[in-house]
């Protein structure tokens, strides 16, 4: 039975430059496996610079748990393993050869194995890592057992992709993808849709699962709204959850026994000159798509993600492990004489102190698009209640005194304020619209790092 | 505005680390950003801002605040002629008593202003971070709260005490338990009480045969409500505070300070 759930509150945010509906083929031939992208692992290498590498051969394994292997997403060579601070590995690059071979794992069916043994395969495989986990929004540790299964099929957020684009044709994948679920977290399993865009039939018509519509602005999208709504979460609870496309290749393997890591990307920004989709595989670099499509006049931030929670790469970098978006903005390095003063009809803002803050009275179809740019609009200081962090999360929590919690890093009182309910991504908007231009993000997560360590796992 | 911004840049290094003047950094930053919203780009976590700062935020609280200041301004100088003259209409000699509530008033919040300034610059340089806005609000609320013929030189000393002990010691704006525009008044209160209490001190040079107790203090003598109706108390213009500007103001003055207040304005402070 399909259940429509409303979330009241949130802001939509209406920004110039969406993805046009159309996929585009790309030829890439560098990609790189990024460890940042995975919070929490600490990586140890098995290949070196200059090493050929298939397709599913494992590139490095987190040190916390050696079960987890991260594999290539390419047959081809090593070309670099870049080093950041620490010597911590930054990417690791890989230059794909014109042959793709891939490595053999053997014959098998999902209908003849047990729980372990899929489990086993998704750890060779390195499939395993697409999974993650609530709290913490880490890879799930194998012995764990989660609560209920979510699996993710729209995005709220700026800019977001289309998911009935993103999962064209790919229904039978899909469904095996959610068997393996089933078969290895062997509890409830909910697909959560948009309420309003959702109208695929790849989608709606799964077998297996618990289909939820969730009806509401941003960030209805994220897990932990969802979760709130469905299964709150408890101390000791955890949730697994899972983007659809990603669900697709696990299925994908299970049918065809190769890994295929191919995803459809959107390509979005206002700095870009045909924002579109393109079918592209796990890593890519970014730079075939956006080399003759940015206006090159502005400085410009390529985003791989979206615009609230996504990480800065560089024009030549690679797409994050999770993301399904490139967003390409201006960079803001610019004074503003009295802009602190001007009435403001161009400026984006979530208040009514700028004369545009009251487009956003008007329905969102009748919004126009804004444009942003990364200006900070003002300088840092200190945290003011104006009880306005509220109204953007729709999560039965005090943000602000959560944030303040997080600072002092009092565990016991994170605690007892929800932090196993949040993310850093839950306050994106906060952050955004926040006068005191706080990072609350970078605070919460560091908030959640000290009990993931407090807590040993 | 390219002239300034390039007096602005030419003048900048003299405040940095090393130049002429590293002591006036912050306030050199302040100026700076009140000319110019700083070209600083984000950095970690969401990638745009919303438009509005502190410092809109904060101009936004005291343009909240001008009604309630203009009303008060009037009120005083409608009160003095009142009691001079019992018989006077609310708007009578309007620009009189307008003018004369200037007078009153403007030498208050001047005082406040400077004295609460300097210390706010004073301690953003010692703790080398930026000016915060609050004082703005703080400095337009000290005002508001004081007896129109409250010497400046106690306004001065109760500012000075309400942004050092109500704010600074504590670390700044953002950490203080207290109300620093309340603690200014509770500073007079209690080691001035002759200027802030009394039949004497919420008419601003009251004539010697009106009688201006404030209803509460009428009540405790046994008259029947003298001169407070609800119109007169929800309305403002009756007695008992130079600025008398809301019934909230009449709870304060004469139940306890600030608990009540603070959850309505106090977040801002």
């Amino acid at each position: 039975m399909v259940k429509t759930i409303t979330v009241r509150k949130g802001f939509d945010i209406k920004l110039k430059g969406e993805a046009k509906k159309r996929v585009m083929d790309v030829e890439i031939d560098s990609y790189a496996v990024k460890p940042s992208d995975y919070l929490g692992v600490n990586p140890k290498l098995m290949v070196q610079k200059g090493d050929m590498v298939k397709v599913g051969q494992p590139l490095f394994y987190a040190k916390e748990n050696p079960r987890i292997l991260f594999t290539s997403s390419v047959c081809g060579q090593v070309q670099e393993i870049v080093r950041g601070e620490k010597r911590f590995i930054e990417e690791i690059q890989i230059k794909a050869s014109k042959v793709q071979e891939s490595v053999s794992f053997g014959e098998f069916a999902l209908d003849l194995m047990d729980k372990e043994q899929v489990i086993e395969k998704l750890l060779q495989t390195g499939l395993w890592t697409l999974l993650r986990q609530r709290p913490y929004a880490v890879i799930p540790n194998p012995e764990s057992c989660p609560k209920c299964v979510i699996i993710t099929a729209f995005s709220s957020s700026a800019y977001a992709p289309d998911y009935n684009l993103l999962t064209q044709g790919r229904e039978k994948d899909i469904q095996m993808g959610i068997e393996v679920i089933k078969k290895v977290a062997n509890c409830k399993v909910h697909l959560n849709v948009c309420g309003k865009n959702t109208t695929a039939p790849e989608i709606l018509n799964l077998k297996g699962v618990q289909i939820n519509r969730f009806v509401g602005k941003h960030p209805v999208g994220n897990v932990s709204v969802q979760i709130s709504r469905l299964d709150p979460m408890c101390k000791g609870d955890r949730v697994w959850y899972v983007d659809i496309q990603d669900l697709a290749i696990i299925g994908r393997f299970f049918l065809s026994g190769r890994i295929e890591k191919d995803k459809i990307i959107a390509l979005a920004g206002s700095e870009v000159k045909n924002p579109q989709y393109y079918r592209v595989r796990m890593g890519a670099c970014i730079f075939p798509l956006v080399n003759d499509n940015v206006n090159s006049q502005n400085f410009l931030r390529f985003i791989s993600g979206d615009v609230l929670t996504g990480k800065s790469i560089a024009k030549t970098g690679y797409i994050g492990a999770y993301d399904n978006l490139i967003s390409v903005i201006k960079e803001g390095n610019y004074y503003e004489f009295l802009g602190w003063i001007a009435p403001g009809l161009k400026k984006f803002s979530f208040y009514r102190t700028f004369l545009s803050g009251f487009t956003n009275l008007l329905p969102f179809s009748r919004r126009k698009p804004v444009e942003i740019d990364t200006n900070m609009h003002g300088g840092k200081r200190a945290l003011v209640l104006t009880g306005e962090y509220e109204k953007v999360l729709p999560l039965d929590i005090y943000p602000m005194q959560l944030i303040k919690a997080c600072i002092i890093g009092d565990i016991d009182l994170m605690e007892q304020l929800g932090i196993y309910e949040v993310d850093a991504e839950d306050f994106a908007l906060c952050e955004v619209i926040d006068v005191s231009k706080t990072d609350i993000q970078s605070i919460i997560r560091n908030g959640l790092e000290l009990i993931r360590k407090e807590m040993g796992e | 505005m390219k002239w300034l911004r390039d007096v602005l840049d030419n003048l900048k290094p003299n405040f940095e680390k090393g130049g002429k003047f590293p002591w006036l950094h912050s306030t050199f930053d302040a100026f700076e950003t009140f000319a110019f919203v700083p070209k600083t780009t984000t950095s970690c976590g969401a990638h745009f801002r919303d438009a509005l700062d502190m410092k809109r935020t904060m101009t936004m609280v005291i343009l909240a605040l001008m009604p309630a200041l203009l009303f008060g301004t009037y009120n005083i100088g409608y009160q003095h002629f009142h009691s001079i003259n019992p018989s006077l209409a609310f708007f009578d000699g309007f620009w009189d008593n307008l003018w004369y509530g200037i007078v009153k008033v403007l030498p208050i919040i001047v005082v406040s202003y400077v004295v609460g300034l300097s210390i706010e610059f004073g301690f953003a340089q010692w703790r080398k971070h930026e000016v915060n806005e609050g004082f703005l609000v703080t400095g337009m609320l000290i005002p508001l709260v004081m007896p129109p013929d409250v010497p400046l030189w106690q306004v001065a000393l109760a500012t000075a005490f309400a942004v050092v002990i109500g704010k600074e010691v504590f670390g700044g704006t953002g950490m203080n338990f207290l109300n620093p525009a309340l603690l200014a008044r509770a500073f007079l209160f209690f080691a001035f009480p002759s200027s802030m209490s009394g039949d004497n001190v919420w008419i601003a040079q009251k004539a010697d045969a009106f009688s201006g107790a404030t209803p509460l203090a009428e009540m405790m003598i046994g008259a029947e409500l003298p001169s407070a109706s609800w119109r007169n108390i929800f309305g403002c213009n009756i007695t008992w505070s130079g600025f008398s500007y809301n019934y909230r103001h009449w709870l304060m003055e004469d139940y306890a300070f600030g608990i009540y207040w603070r959850s309505t304005y106090g977040a801002y402070l």
